[in-house]
């Protein structure tokens, strides 16, 4: 199966997109552009953009390999892709408005109820309450794999904490140095502008009792974080103030930080940190990086929690299966963009089929995420499938199997020139009173020659994203 | 607006930036005389690790002050905090911890040093190496102080960074003081007099003032001028008197900032009074010694109640 590349090779292969930038690349000299290749290997250790790896103690900060090939999608393309993406990210806060008060979805048998009674991403703190300005999932990455000139699918919806818009960012500027004059012929949308939507973003969804300007902070879990760089990337350029659990507090009803001057009032949260986390009054008791307390404040509409707690039951991997059905419930209308065909190892039948087919599928635990714990079922060998078969067999219901896609590929630069890899887009959203996307997204690219994994965690890279202005 | 464990983190980012270049030039100072002196070096290097505040810790790990295995305790021990690889480290990850606060030529000068003194110090130091790795651990350190003062904006930010440094520095010339010279005074009697005595010279040269001082006085090497020089003059960038007059400076704007008077402002305020108003003379007839051990002691003090006062916890 020979996958779709999106920049095509030779003169009637190569697709418009790339045309100014393969101009561009003709006429470039190899050797210089391998220096510049390791010209921004030192950019990004100085400015230390790094992540942090777990369970890794010697190299504790390593950088996200970056490549110097953009991926490029044209205007039209992109036009296509948000419409999909905005009606998709409605329906996403629709249905959680719904799943936690009247549960009509649940009521019109549309979705089966223990999907969502025995969920662990479902909080039955949530039920009853209303977020500010309504909206539960305020910043998404939605990703998105293609695998034909017209053929895109979401692959997850990322509706709790996504991550990598830093990297979006950081890889436009580290581009922008590199090759200035690159931009001057071929002209990019430009995505700077993101920490400024944010910030207005969240601005926009201040809890009702707040008067004025809202003060808006960013919830880190702290420097060991594997996301740290991020967390202190978009405050900065937010030009707000980066928060950990332990400068915070419940004063006078309110969640406060401990300033140099004593307590500050914060309106609106932007969080880091994962649910369980949040409240050790309300979740796990051991926690020290959220605020005790801050549930109580959020219920009684003081804060402002962007995403809202509860948020992730929308991106379980098993309620993403039914992601076309729920679409269509609060829309109205058939979902733009499609789903990954899915078999949800819960159902006896399905089940027995990803059994019987291993060997064609990829396996993922239906709570996991960063590569981890999941079967690419044609790269793995035949006692990894058996091992695997097992843990299937033992808890179905922790499972989802797709079809192994067939991932479009994007050129890197390697020693010998170009060479096709398998890539993915996330793209960023922003919901408050609109939907907001910036024109670009994380373009993760699997670095190995045939891998289809592209996390960063498993040896991914990254590559800019440009949506040309055409 | 500032989160305390902001300040906090300035502060001790700054302390330790500052320690890991006084570490430098304690070890230049104790390697010259090292290699001026015929007899044994133990002494002097003994006199370099007790100035440095580590000599519990080195001692516990250490039978005896041999010169290689001090250098390494004082510039690669990753056990000893203060050590300049330590040193090095914990201000990064502070500075990392307060990036937000900082310009980014500040943040990536800090960076650059954690990255460059981890190369260099990754192996055992030769002592060919040792006077290249010195230079280029001050040269680092410079680096970041030309980045922050040239890049930083003048407020409350960089007033609590400016306190770590001077608070730093002040205790580190204290306590050169203390121990060098009573290691080094044969007695009270000879308070007063010149010596001609190349130890002398380790003590400016471990505050990089054995030049400057012959701008400021004569040739000779006068233990009340010394003493005058680093804790009275002005001046002189690492005196007592200098490192009071910049915290003053800073608690000052910070009071004007904040609208807010604290207890650490009487505490400074009452320190830059007492070196202002005695003369040399009258710190050596009250004793040198308990002079250097009350002034270390009220410069802690200070540390902690600006910690309290601008509530770092």
């Amino acid at each position: 199966m020979v996958a779709f590349d999106e920049m095509g090779s030779g003169q009637p292969g190569l697709r418009q997109p790339y045309a100014a930038y393969d101009s561009w690349f003709g006429e470039q000299d190899p050797a210089r552009l391998t220096a510049k290749m390791r010209d921004a290997e030192s950019v990004f250790r100085r400015t230390g953009i790094t992540f942090n790896v777990y369970g890794e103690e010697a190299a504790t900060e390593r950088l996200i390999p970056f490549d110097i090939v953009p991926r490029i999608l044209s205007g039209s393309e992109w036009r296509r892709l948000t419409q999909g993406i905005e009606q998709r990210v409605r329906a996403l806060n629709a249905f959680l408005d719904d799943i936690y008060h009247r549960q009509e979805i649940l009521r019109a048998g549309r979705i089966p109820v223990e999907l969502i009674a025995r969920n662990r991403a479902f909080l039955p703190e949530m039920i009853g309450v209303r977020p500010p300005a309504g909206v539960y999932t305020h910043i998404i990455g939605v990703d998105i794999v293609r695998t034909g000139e017209n053929d895109f699918y979401v692959l997850e919806d990322n509706a709790r904490t996504p991550s990598g818009v830093s990297y979006m960012l950081e890889n436009r500027e580290t581009m922008m140095q590199l090759f200035p004059e690159l931009f001057q012929r071929v002209k990019v949308r430009p995505v700077e502008n993101y920490p400024k939507l944010l910030r207005k973003s969240l601005a926009a969804v201040g809890p009702p009792g707040c008067a004025g300007a809202p003060t808006i902070a960013v919830l880190t879990p702290g420097t060991f974080n594997s996301a740290y760089f991020e967390h202190a990337f978009l405050a900065d350029q937010m030009g707000v103030e980066l928060v950990e659990g332990q400068d915070l507090r419940v004063v006078d009803g309110n969640v406060a930080m401990r300033t140099t001057q004593g307590y500050r009032k914060i309106d609106v949260l932007y969080r880091r940190v994962d649910d369980d986390f949040l409240d050790p009054l309300t979740f796990r008791p051991d926690s020290a990086l959220g605020v005790a307390g801050i549930m109580d404040v959020y219920r009684a509409g003081r804060i402002t929690i962007a995403n809202a707690p509860g948020t992730g039951i929308a991106d379980d991997k098993a309620i993403y299966s039914y992601m076309p059905e729920i679409v269509e419930f609060y829309t109205g209308r058939k979902a733009i963009l499609g789903n990954v065909p899915t078999w949800r190892c819960s159902e006896p039948e399905a089940l027995k089929y990803v059994l019987a087919h291993l060997g064609e599928l990829v396996v993922k635990e239906v709570h996991g995420s960063g590569g981890y714990g999941m079967l690419v079922g044609p790269a793995a060998s035949k006692a990894e499938r058996e091992a695997f078969a097992a843990k299937l067999a033992a808890r179905p219901d922790n499972y989802i199997a797709q079809p192994t896609l067939s991932l479009s590929t994007c050129p890197i630069l390697t020693e010998a020139g170009l060479a096709p890899r398998h890539v993915d887009l996330r793209p960023f959203v922003l919901v408050s009173d609109r939907v907001e996307i910036v024109p670009g997204g994380l373009t993760r690219v699997a670095l190995k020659e045939g891998s289809l994994v592209v996390n960063s965690s498993q040896g991914g890279g990254t590559k800019d994203t440009w949506v040309l202005d055409d | 607006m500032l989160l305390g464990r902001t300040a906090n983190g300035l502060y001790w980012m700054t302390r330790y930036i500052e320690r890991a270049e006084n570490m430098a030039r304690l070890v230049d100072a104790g390697l010259r005389l090292a290699l001026t002196l015929t007899e044994s070096s133990a002494e002097e290097w003994r006199s370099v690790v007790i100035s440095s505040g580590t000599r519990a810790d080195f001692e516990a790990r250490h039978d005896a002050y041999d010169a290689r295995a001090a250098w390494e305790f004082l510039l690669r021990d990753p056990q000893n905090p203060s050590s300049v690889i330590s040193s090095i480290e914990t201000a990064r990850s502070n500075a990392r911890m307060v990036r937000t606060a900082l310009t980014r030529e500040a943040w990536e000068s800090i960076n650059e040093a954690w990255m460059s003194l981890r190369r260099l110090l990754a192996a055992p130091v030769d002592e060919r190496e040792l006077p290249a790795v010195l230079d280029a651990i001050k040269r680092e350190t410079a680096q970041i102080r030309g980045a922050f003062h040239g890049t930083m904006l003048r407020n409350e930010i960089f007033d609590f960074a400016r306190l770590g440094t001077y608070v730093e520095r002040a205790d580190n010339t204290a306590r050169i003081l203390d121990v060098k010279y009573y290691v080094l005074l044969p007695s009270a009697a000879w308070v007063g007099s010149s010596l001609d005595n190349h130890q002398w010279e380790s003590i400016l040269r471990s505050v990089s003032a054995h030049r400057s001082y012959r701008w400021v006085y004569d040739a000779e090497y006068r233990p009340t001028s010394i003493a005058e020089y680093l804790i009275l003059n002005r001046r002189m960038p690492r005196s007592l008197a200098f490192c009071y007059s910049a915290i003053g400076g800073s608690l000052r704007y910070l009071l004007e900032e904040y609208g807010e008077r604290h207890t650490c402002q009487e505490i400074a305020e009452g320190m830059e009074q007492k070196l202002r108003a005695r003369s040399i003379e009258e710190i050596f007839e009250d004793g040198l010694h308990e002079f250097l051990t009350e002034f270390i002691r009220d410069n802690n003090n200070l540390g902690a109640q600006v910690a309290h006062d601008y509530r770092f916890y």
